[in-house]
């Protein structure tokens, strides 16, 4: 079942559930705060450029953390800008997403042991919806990363389940 | 134009004893003393028969030759021997090239600094004091600028330990 349960002749009715209609303007919205830090950012913006067109997934770039749905963290983050990062997180409105893009983000990259100055891995300063593999990632892996985002946002419910409570 | 010896030579007859060596390498360069730095430079910069305006870089170099020996915990520790300060200097309208050395004591690495003779100078000596931990003298703002301002230790040097934590966050991948 979809999200429209039932369409009326006369067009004026739609019936769906809250949680359908919450769940579908939420994946169909995802505000993306404008935040890059090296080479996956050239591809966020490729991905953003006309020829894949992020927009058509409703991902808008927006200047300010306040305005923004989704994080992309695109790049080798440093110790010094794990800090940053962190607090644009912070300052990001709830329901708030976060992917991680590239393989710096994810685990340090080819930074992983002899960096001394890079975060191994941008889940240890924020929690992390996906992860998106790759060195850089292409356009196509970054669609894939936001549709997986969405298929989760798609089966988010409000009514805590029984099992999460154990 | 003059060749690099005629430089040594002349730089030799204004500040004597303190213009130490003419090194032989692929790119040859001056042993200078670290006291005369800032005077050294202002002379290049200034006299007729240098004339080198173009300050191309700053770099500091960890020469590890200090008696090497192991900590508790069995990292190399190094104690003595010295540091080094590289300046590069060309002039532009013949290019010629003017490269010194200067060596400081591991322990107390102090050089008079060039940053109010050249501007170029400024972020290059702020980096080879973040990298190396190298003090540069009469520097107009001395301060770290690619690692936080809160961080212990100069990465670049050959003994240095990475820390296990920064605010926090765990720095290993372990």
């Amino acid at each position: 079942m979809g999200l429209l349960d039932k369409e009326f002749n006369d067009g004026s009715f739609i019936l769906t559930s809250t949680e359908q209609l919450l769940n579908w303007a939420r994946l169909s919205s995802l505000w993306q705060m404008t935040f890059g830090l090296a080479c996956c950012a050239i591809e966020m913006m490729a991905a953003s450029a006309s020829h894949y067109d992020f927009d058509r997934f409703g991902v808008i770039p927006r200047p300010s953390p306040r305005q923004a749905d989704l994080l992309i963290v695109s790049g080798t983050c440093t110790l010094k800008m794990a800090l940053r990062v962190k607090r644009v997180y912070e300052q990001m409105p709830e329901p708030k997403y976060v992917i991680s893009m590239g393989s710096c983000a994810n685990s340090g990259g080819p930074y992983w042991k002899h960096g001394y100055h890079v975060l191994k891995g941008i889940d240890r300063v924020i929690p992390v919806d996906v992860y998106v593999p790759g060195c850089p990632p292409r356009p196509e892996a970054l669609l894939e990363g936001l549709l997986k985002l969405q298929d989760k946002i798609r089966k988010e419910t409000l009514v805590k389940k029984e099992y999460e409570n154990a | 134009m003059k060749t690099l010896n005629e430089f040594f030579d002349l730089l030799k007859n204004q500040f004597g004893e303190a213009v130490i060596e003419l090194k032989q390498d692929i790119d040859p360069y001056i042993i200078v003393s670290a006291d005369i730095m800032d005077k050294l430079v202002e002379f290049i910069k200034v006299n007729d028969d240098f004339k080198f305006d173009f300050c191309t870089c700053v770099s500091g170099v960890d020469d590890a030759n200090g008696t090497k020996s192991k900590d508790e915990n069995g990292n190399d520790v190094i104690t003595g021997g010295t540091l080094s300060v590289f300046y590069h200097f060309r002039r532009l309208f013949d290019d010629a090239k003017l490269i010194f050395r200067v060596q400081v004591p591991r322990e107390n690495p102090k050089v008079k600094s060039i940053a109010n003779i050249y501007r170029a100078a400024d972020w290059h000596e702020r980096e080879a004091y973040d990298m190396f931990g190298i003090i540069f003298e009469n520097h107009p703002y001395l301060r770290r600028i690619l690692m936080p301002y809160d961080w212990e230790g100069h990465p670049l040097r050959k003994d240095y330990q990475n820390p296990e934590f920064y605010q926090g966050i765990k720095i290993s991948y372990n």
